[in-house]
């Protein structure tokens, strides 16, 4: 194959070839992504929002690619002035037949709310998803589940725009609309439901974890956080407050590591619903200690009162409204709602865009307040 | 030629296999296995495998094991109703888990807690029984009985989490998941339950010996390797009659940090550190939640929890619009 004068030379001429192959190939390799990180600098930058005091390390770090990304779904929240009413107009309640609420809209107003909720919720379906495909001088009718859970939604929205303004408007205007949930979809995106006992094969503390759902958000701690807080009211805090008590863990209303496990199951929803870490409220020294969170905490805990009224107030009594594909996959029980199903991953729903705005008839379960456009 | 290094290129000398001294007779007793080599082993230490002391209380151990073994994967198979796929799939995820609290430390129904009960039974036969093993072992070979009380500070460690807290509690809920992510949800949630474990001093202390201990195998392996050309890897030896190598490993650390540990003495820092790891963790864990029920505020208390200045909040950014480049 190869001449004889080569293999011969290469016998009589033993050189190690390796380390200084090893030798040439790391260091070239070294330089090589030197280089490539000097020319076009770290790939994977980021920047970190401190939250805390120095030296306590609070910060939640976000891709700066992520960062100049805006959340695709701001896309789609339209500008939609509302027709200022210069009084004396016939209102939607005089109009149409069975208002039950949006009565003191005008004509205008009414119709512009009609066509927005369409586009936030029944885009592909129109006025006929709620209001059946009828003539529209049957548009009164509450035949259809539809329209009597929406009537529901839209008082929802008004409560939560006036009585939760210290949750949804906690920075500045922000406020929620149909589309903060339902982004063009007939059912919002991380609605969940009661999951009870994951196994069937125990019981107690050992039926309710150690399952991949999406209660968990695919951990193993308990599945049941968000029913035992967000529907039941139980109580989340898990700390004595004070460095020696004397307790009995069996005592029901003592809170063990399991009740813990249940914290932290519901504050890795928190996370995960908001893109953030813990830091983002708490300092993670003291978790329970209110000298120690940030002001996002207080918002925070305003949203799980909000949440609790939400869910049992408006979305649980609906249950007899919804057919059967509608509802839990368990318990045949009402979808629910949480962190997530506004917030969809972002520290504020559609990243603090104010939504509010240009639907005064959202913003208050009393008659609209219309005033000239100041933006 | 190949080199003599103790390290990965260890030249493999092979003769007849080596079946240890038998001074009393008894020796083979309870041999099991034929000795064989493997170039593979050889790279990593001694090619020679087995042959196996295993002994009745080996036996014994490694059934009472295999009893535990099998009830906790039986337990996860059946909680994924049989379906191997779903064991596989969820695996980390499954676990057996301790009663649930109400129960104290009363025997709790099969499928909330006994069948935990049971099997912990087992897995502490197991574990004292190998641990009886490593002092037969030793005391056939008339060696000291350093491994056996090594392992006792661990088995310590396991029968404070296991064991003494739980009873001290009042309730069997206290002990430990087995289950691969559980045991370390059970962990995350002791810290975050009893307010920051943290600021437990005998959690500090355990870190240090833990960190201690690897800092000090590191600076150990190192020495001795560095001056294994001079003879230094053949440490019984130096120790006894101190040579070169010593001296020069010696006269290292004393250049670097004006002491040196002996020969020796080196071996008894590493056992103390190593046996402390588990000594001092074993001491916080059972004061935790009996003793001591939020660390955070007994620190406070204790004056070694300081205070930052500082504001929270969204800190430079000042709010949520300047982060995420939507202001300016």
């Amino acid at each position: 194959m190869l001449p004889k004068w080569f293999n011969e030379w290469n016998r009589d001429n033993p050189t190690n070839i390796y380390t200084p192959g090893i030798l040439v190939g790391v260091v070239g390799g070294a330089v090589l992504v030197a280089a490539l990180l000097v020319a076009w600098g770290q790939p994977f930058a980021t920047n970190s929002l401190q939250t805390g005091p120095r030296g306590t390390g609070m910060s939640v770090p976000e891709f700066k690619a992520d960062l100049a990304t805006p959340d695709p779904a701001i896309e789609g929240v339209m500008e939609n002035p509302p027709y200022i009413p210069e009084g004396g107009e016939d209102l939607a309640g005089d109009i149409y037949q069975n208002v039950q609420v949006l009565g003191d809209l005008t004509d205008d107003n009414f119709n512009r709310l009609m066509l927005a909720m369409t586009e936030w919720v029944a885009p592909d379906e129109g006025c006929a998803y709620c209001h059946g495909d009828v003539d529209i001088s049957e548009y009164g009718n509450d035949d259809l589940y539809t329209k009597v859970v929406s009537r529901r939604m839209i008082q929802m929205t008004q409560n939560i725009n006036e009585n939760w303004d210290g949750h949804v408007n906690a920075n500045k205007e922000v406020g929620v609309t149909c589309y903060t949930c339902h982004r063009g979809q007939n059912v919002p995106s991380e609605i969940w439901f009661r999951l009870g006992p994951v196994t069937s094969s125990t019981a107690g503390w050992s039926a309710n974890q150690n399952r991949v759902t999406v209660q968990s958000q695919f951990t193993s701690l308990p599945s049941d956080a968000l029913e035992s807080y967000l529907l039941d009211y139980q109580r989340i805090g898990v700390h004595n407050l004070e460095s020696r008590v004397s307790e009995d863990v069996t005592d029901p209303d003592v809170p063990t590591w399991q009740n813990t496990e249940r914290t932290f199951s519901l504050m890795n929803y928190f996370s995960n619903s908001l893109g953030v870490n813990c830091v983002f409220c708490h300092n993670s020294r003291a978790f329970y200690d209110p000298a120690q969170v940030t002001p996002q905490w207080s918002t925070a805990s305003l949203g799980i009162a909000m949440v609790q009224e939400l869910n049992n107030d408006y979305l649980v009594p609906l249950k007899d409204e919804y057919p059967p594909e509608r509802l839990g996959p368990v318990f045949a029980d009402a979808p629910k709602a949480a962190c997530k199903t506004c917030h969809k991953g972002y520290q504020q729903p559609l990243q603090g865009t104010n939504v509010i705005a240009d639907w005064p008839e959202l913003a208050t379960t009393g008659a609209p307040e219309y005033q000239p456009a100041t933006q | 030629m190949a080199e003599y290094q103790n390290i990965f290129t260890q030249v493999q000398v092979r003769g007849a296999a080596e079946w240890g001294t038998d001074d009393q007779g008894t020796l083979m007793e309870d041999r099991a296995g034929t000795p064989f080599f493997s170039n593979l082993l050889g790279w990593f230490g001694n090619a020679q495998l087995g042959p196996i002391n295993v002994g009745m209380v080996g036996i014994a151990s490694i059934a009472s094991g295999l009893v535990w073994f099998v009830i906790v994967g039986m337990n996860m198979l059946a909680q994924v109703d049989w379906s191997i796929p779903e064991f596989i799939r969820q695996l980390f995820w499954l676990a057996l888990e301790p009663p649930s609290p109400e129960y104290g430390l009363r025997i709790p129904p099969l499928n909330d807690g006994g069948w935990y009960i049971i099997s912990s039974f087992f897995l502490l036969v197991s574990v004292m029984l190998w641990w009886l093993r490593s002092w037969q072992l030793a005391a056939e070979q008339k060696m000291g009985k350093h491994v056996f009380w090594a392992f006792g500070s661990a088995i310590w460690l396991f029968l404070v989490l296991g064991l003494f807290r739980p009873i001290l509690m009042g309730s069997w809920s206290e002990a430990v998941p087995y289950g691969i992510f559980p045991h370390l949800d059970w962990t995350t949630a002791f810290s975050i339950r009893y307010g920051n474990l943290y600021y437990n001093p005998f959690h500090c202390l355990s870190i240090v010996f833990l960190y201690g201990s690897v800092l000090l195998f590191a600076m150990h392996g190192a020495t001795i390797l560095a001056v294994t050309r001079f003879g230094g890897d053949r440490e019984l030896e130096q120790i006894y009659d101190r040579g070169t190598a010593t001296e020069r490993a010696a006269l290292f650390w004393r250049w670097t940090m004006g002491f040196n540990a002996t020969m020796e003495g080196i071996h008894r820092w590493a056992w103390w550190f190593a046996v402390l790891t588990p000594i001092t963790g074993g001491i916080g864990i059972l004061l935790t939640g009996t003793v001591v029920d939020n660390w955070f505020i007994w620190a406070q208390e204790h004056n070694f929890a300081p205070m930052y200045d500082g504001s929270y909040g969204y800190g430079d950014y000042q709010s949520y619009e300047s982060f995420i480049g939507q202001e300016g």
